[in-house]
């Protein structure tokens, strides 16, 4: 079938704003946004510009606007959106560098701003550390993030307050607050009872809607702000 | 502009990524450079596992595991490089644990372990646990770990910069120059920047989109093989590529050997458990390159799915909960990418393109080598799939990868460390840009030129229908003249970007002309190989040939083409022997 890609474009060595190119491409209904994109840049234009990597949906490096909701090209079929007409613009809330392409250094900033790595100083065991099936079982979920940024630039308060730290920052830190051989949740909770950490979220969901990797994103700040107050009880 | 570092680190999956933890460790000034984010490295893609023999689950021993890699590669692995990849997985994994690895845990809160292909006890009595596993993200869990710790130890990262040409100082390293850094493109504005070093590591992956289909990224193009290879690096066992046997068809995505690790069928048109005829020990468990041959040849035979060119992946017999907690992934790739619900449906998959066995010629220490004497070129390193030690000889034993970037990953950093002391910074100056702009700025102003798709397309094609699970010397033949003919065209690559921000229209154009350095060579080697083994199956000398080709070939640019030549295999304790499964 023959579909209407309009794409939200922004070259800046040529354009003082976006505008809205309109290609015609030819899709199958098992084909995926990012054929499509492909299909422009290899047959039609090739100064159309997006980041891909994978193309299965675990690497984070093609999510975008696509008819109006934050998903990876990768991993959303034709079928899926119904319909002969397909919108594509570059992630909300962040400064466009060219195209569908934005700049993510602020974004990984935050991320880097939680300390998201183990922090254990006792001395290492010989062999592993033992945890149970229950712990690691705490955390499972947050270990799926793969940085596309699709939840925090989904998120009114990170558009209303571009300060805030954001769902996938807070997504990372639950991943070691909860992991039961982490000895620094308390330093993560104070970074995150900050101003700009948890309690920007309204709980209004539109990440745990955009995350490509089904993560229960939402819950997870939940979790992660119980710990703040019960630790302040 | 220069910049300077002691050490570079070009690709940040784990190999890379894991040699920068070493070096910063060290205290050395270092710092890796990525056309991608880190966290988009192919690393992240691996599935099922990474095998030590820990023994969690039940007996084992490093030295099944060195045994099951030698039997694996058809001998042609070299066995002082088996022993240290199977001895070091084991303090690897432990470490990755430590380092926070959230590993899938055992009833007392070890590391659960399950079985992969071609992995045994005792020297082959049958199948044994040994892969560790994260459920079937453990690549992604590994490239987080490894990258988080960086950030803790402040690696520096030159992120979506784009490695274009290598620096050399003293001659080129074919012939006794050394790596003295590499001139990177910042892809965000088109600069050109010097990046001075004492030492360069090549960790930049595999090349896996030369074929159609493929389970690779599109970032794989063999960047880190080719620039080696243009400046008189040889490469090494070229000829044996990887086809995975279960990839979504068409496609090319990869559902893990896990799924078979856990139980589950390749099934024919009939229903029929088919391995039974091929490998009736092991079944589906084992070696890839002889499940995709044995899918090719139910697919010959009339016995694919309706007659057609692929067979059938069959998990629903585990059980929704071993689906859920173990194969949530893949699972999700079938629903998603081919409409199909596997609890209880059958999922269709074909053979994908999937790994390089060789690469570029290392030692134990991950220092490049550059001939048949094992001569050592000064400052350059390899690690991960660009690298050849050769610890996957013909063929690579499913989870061998991500214990080969890791065991050679955390090698180089250290080796890189050691070998620092004592050297000059190089003295090169920005002069060296200049052949690679020159090429850069030929391909951006040329007008009418033909753009890379096309043929890349044409190139994917020609090493698919030509190159594949099964070869010989006509189709190779054509295969030779087809990617000549397409480096014909290349010289005429032109894009339809011309500008200098994120140009991306451009760098797949370079990236292009990496592939071609790729497929030339891996069609030279296979030409000359005239034997089957492992991976490399030529229709025309079906059997294993030690006298003649018990070897490593190299690749070498020559003035008129490839110039092939062949090193021994270094065997210390496995004799060769048939290989029967």
């Amino acid at each position: 079938m023959q579909i209407e890609l309009r794409i939200l474009r922004f070259d800046p060595e040529k354009d003082t704003r976006p505008h809205v190119e309109t290609y015609q491409v030819e899709a199958g209904p098992m084909d995926r946004v990012l054929d499509l994109l492909h299909k422009v840049k290899f047959e039609q234009d090739g100064t159309l510009t997006f980041r891909r990597s994978c193309a299965h949906g675990v690497c984070g490096s093609d999510a975008m606007l696509i008819n109006g909701r934050n998903r990876l090209a990768c991993k959303i079929r034709v079928d899926q959106l119904g319909g002969r007409k397909i919108t594509v613009a570059p992630l909300p809330g962040l400064p466009v560098m060219k195209d569908l392409v934005v700049d993510m250094d602020a974004f990984f900033a935050k991320f880097r701003s939680v300390q998201p790595y183990l922090q254990n100083d006792e001395p290492e065991p010989e062999r592993e550390r033992r945890q149970s099936t229950a712990d690691r079982a705490k955390f499972d979920d947050t270990t799926k993030c793969i940085l596309c940024a699709s939840c925090t630039s989904s998120c009114p308060s990170f558009w209303a307050q571009p300060d805030y730290v954001g769902p996938a920052a807070i997504v990372n830190a639950h991943r070691f607050i909860f992991d039961s051989r982490d000895d620094a949740a308390e330093v993560r909770l104070e970074i995150l009872a900050d101003r700009d950490g948890v309690w920007r979220c309204r709980t209004i969901f539109n990440c745990t809607d955009a995350c490509p990797r089904g993560i229960h994103i939402t819950q997870a700040i939940l979790e992660v702000s119980s710990a703040i107050v019960r630790r302040h009880a | 502009m220069i910049r300077d570092h002691d050490a570079l680190i070009v690709g940040a999956g784990g190999a890379g990524l894991w040699a920068a933890l070493e070096l910063a460790k060290a205290g050395v000034d270092s710092a890796v450079i990525t056309k991608l984010y880190p966290t988009r490295s192919h690393t992240g893609a691996a599935q099922g596992g990474v095998c030590a023999a820990l023994g969690n689950q039940e007996e084992d021993s490093w030295e099944w595991h060195m045994f099951d890699t030698i039997k694996g590669g058809d001998y042609l692995v070299d066995q002082d490089a088996a022993e240290v990849l199977a001895r070091e997985a084991i303090e690897t994994v432990i470490e990755l644990e430590h380092m926070g690895l959230p590993f899938n845990r055992t009833p007392d809160g070890r590391i659960d372990q399950r079985r992969f292909g071609g992995h045994t006890r005792n020297y082959g009595e049958g199948p044994v646990k040994r892969a560790c596993f994260a459920a079937d993200r453990t690549g992604h869990m590994i490239l987080q770990t490894l990258y988080q710790q960086c950030l803790k130890h402040g690696v520096k990262f030159y992120d979506e910069y784009h490695v274009v040409d290598l620096v050399t100082e003293g001659g080129d390293l074919g012939s006794g120059g050394r790596a003295a850094g590499v001139v990177a493109y910042r892809i965000a504005d088109g600069e050109l920047v010097v990046l001075r070093s004492k030492a360069v590591l090549l960790a930049t992956g595999g090349f896996g989109r030369m074929f159609r289909v493929t389970s690779n990224a599109w970032s794989l193009t063999g960047d880190g093989a080719s620039l080696a290879y243009r400046h008189g690096v040889p490469l090494e066992d070229m000829e044996f590529y990887q086809f995975h046997p279960t990839g979504i068809v068409g496609i090319g995505i990869l559902l893990s050997e896990a799924a078979r690790g856990e139980g589950a069928y390749l099934l024919d048109n009939d229903g029929f458990r088919f391995m039974e005829r091929y490998a009736p020990k092991l079944m589906e468990l084992a070696p890839r390159d002889m499940v995709s041959r044995a899918i090719v040849q139910e697919i010959r035979a009339g016995r694919g799915i309706d007659g057609k060119d692929y067979v059938y992946l069959d998990v629903r017999h585990l059980g929704r909960k071993v689906i859920d907690e173990k194969l949530p992934d893949i699972t999700d790739f079938v629903r998603v990418y081919q409409g199909i619900e596997p609890y209880t449906d059958p999922i269709p998959i074909q053979p994908t393109a999937h790994y390089a066995m060789g690469g570029v010629p290392t030692n134990l220490l991950t220092q490049v080598t550059r001939d048949a004497a094992n001569t050592v070129v000064p400052g350059l390193y390899a690690a991960g799939e660009v690298a050849c030690v050769s610890v996957h000889g013909a063929n690579r034993l499913g989870t061998n990868s991500l214990v080969d970037l890791l065991v050679f990953g955390r090698r180089a950093g250290r080796q890189m460390a050691v070998d620092l002391a004592g050297v000059a910074m190089p003295t090169v100056d920005t002069s060296v840009i200049e052949p690679v702009r020159a090429e850069i700025e030929g391909i951006r102003s040329r007008e009418g030129g033909e753009r890379a798709a096309g043929i890349r397309r044409d190139l994917a094609d020609v090493m698919m229908d030509e190159v594949g699970v099964y070869r010989d010397e006509t189709a190779l033949t054509r295969a030779r003249d087809g990617v000549a003919a397409l480096k014909a065209r290349y010289a005429n690559v032109g894009v339809h970007d011309k500008g200098a921000v994120f140009n991306t229209d451009l760098l797949e154009a370079r990236e292009l002309g990496y592939l071609l350095d790729c497929a030339e060579t891996t069609v030279a080697a296979a030409l000359g190989r005239k034997e089957s083994r492992g991976a490399h199956s030529r229709e025309d000398f079906p059997d294993r040939d030690d006298v003649n080709f018990l070897a490593h070939s190299l690749a070498t640019k020559g003035e008129s083409g490839v110039e092939l030549a062949y090193k021994p295999v270094t065997i210390t304790r496995f004799q060769p022997k048939p290989r029967v499964y």
